[in-house]
């Protein structure tokens, strides 16, 4: 397995979460299965050229997430969970509403109103002129 | 725990320069990076690590072995690199891995070959014909071919250009594998620091500012930005390193963040807009100019 991960430091996430955002897409994507062995947190330093204890913290968050079990002595292994993949979509889903309904707040919209944005976002030919629509290319 | 070196209540004086009182130690398998501005004292600090110099006071152990008395027997297992180490200018670079070949029963011709490539270096060419990026990387992989168990490399990215420097730190990477291999290495450039080391230590004016793992100065050190008027005496608070405002704005760099800080900032009628985190060079220049420890 290529243990390589692609960080940037001009990305304004630290390294640490950089790589726990990378390990959960990977599983997400089916990538890397349930079960299967993640890189050692030395082999994932020197690939990734970042220090051991930026891949360290990573390991101990994603495994509190869930997102892999360490094994005493083994090693890491993703978590044997056949709904991983399903479940870390579901959080992302959820991580992402919050985020829509702080922002709807914001902007003082009722449900209702949000609502219809929702149905008008996901099937836009079907909904009413209730916005204006600019012309700007 | 094994340490690779540990300095205890170290005092080192010159004419013009002391090191005063440093303590610090370095867990085996770890990386630390010394950074400090011009004549912090970060030289001084490797040369008593490698023997080249005494301490006057205090107490030296490398690898296991006390200095000066141990130092012949650490001085098989430490490499040195520094900018002032002359190579023979007549000689070609693989005059010079033989040489090493013959000095140190360590040294790896398989680790120097794929190291020649990596650094794109000539073996057959004679130094005296290198640029300076080439010098530095001819030293570091004569260091690095001879796999020391604990690395000194006083600034080794320096004066190199960013292709040259990426490889430095490419190849510094590749020691962190071998679990029983520490460095320490030194820079002027936090950003070279930051990503590869576990931990750091801030030298100036020849004391120790602030030595702690890196997410540790990290997840401490703030950058606070608030609404309302500077309160009296802020600045006398222990956990906070500045503070300074602009008519109803005020900027406070916290030392030691932590979540019950803006109900207290709200206290003195200062609300918390955002609070950011901020990069190892602000935390650095922060730390200093505040005087205090960090």
């Amino acid at each position: 397995m290529n243990a390589e991960l692609f960080l940037s430091a001009s990305d304004p996430r630290p390294m640490y979460q950089q790589i726990i955002d990378q390990v959960t897409a990977k599983v997400m994507a089916g990538d890397w299965a349930a079960g299967q062995p993640l890189p050692s947190i030395r082999e994932l330093a020197a690939e990734s050229r970042v220090s051991v204890i930026t891949v360290r913290r990573a390991y101990e968050e994603l495994e509190r997430a869930g997102v892999i079990a360490t094994r005493q002595g083994k090693g890491s292994v993703v978590a044997e969970r056949s709904d991983l993949p399903t479940a870390l979509m579901h959080e992302e889903l959820q991580r992402q509403l919050e985020a829509l309904l702080a922002c709807a707040a914001r902007l003082g919209l009722p449900r209702s109103e949000l609502h219809r944005l929702i149905d008008q976002a996901a099937d836009p030919d079907a909904a009413g002129p209730a916005t204006p629509q600019g012309n700007t290319p | 725990m094994t340490l690779a070196f540990s300095l205890s209540g170290i005092g080192k004086c010159y004419p013009h320069f002391a090191l005063k009182d440093i303590t610090l130690d370095l867990p085996e398998g770890q990386v630390m990076g010394l950074v400090g501005v011009n004549g912090a004292g970060k030289t001084t600090l490797l040369r008593l690590l490698t023997g080249l110099a005494a301490a006057d006071t205090g107490e030296v152990t490398v690898l296991g072995h006390r200095l000066p008395e141990g130092q012949v027997a650490a001085k098989r297992d430490i490499g040195f690199a520094s900018e002032d180490m002359r190579l023979y200018r007549g000689q070609t670079l693989r005059w010079h891995m033989d040489l090493m070949r013959g000095i140190y029963p360590g040294w790896s011709e398989d680790y120097a070959t794929e190291l020649l490539k990596r650094f794109d270096l000539r073996a057959e060419q004679t130094l005296g014909g290198f640029s300076h990026g080439q010098r530095v990387k001819a030293l570091l992989l004569l260091c690095l071919a001879r796999r020391p168990r604990l690395l000194l490399l006083d600034e080794p990215t320096t004066g190199l250009d960013p292709v040259a420097r990426i490889e430095v730190l490419e190849a510094l990477a590749d020691v962190l594998r071998d679990e029983s291999r520490s460095v320490l290495f030194s820079s002027h450039n936090t950003h070279d620091v930051e990503q590869m080391a576990d931990s750091i230590t801030f030298l100036h004016q020849g004391r120790l500012v602030a030595s702690a793992d890196k997410h540790a100065f990290v997840d401490r050190w703030r950058r606070v930005v608030c609404q309302g008027a500077l309160p009296e005496g802020l600045e006398a608070w222990p956990e906070i390193a500045s503070a300074r405002a602009n008519g109803s704005l005020v900027e406070i760099k916290a030392r030691a963040w932590d979540a019950g800080m803006p109900a207290r900032l709200a206290a003195q009628g200062l609300q918390v807009q955002r609070d950011d985190p901020m990069a190892l060079e602000d935390i650095f220049v922060t730390a200093v100019r505040s005087g205090a420890v960090a």
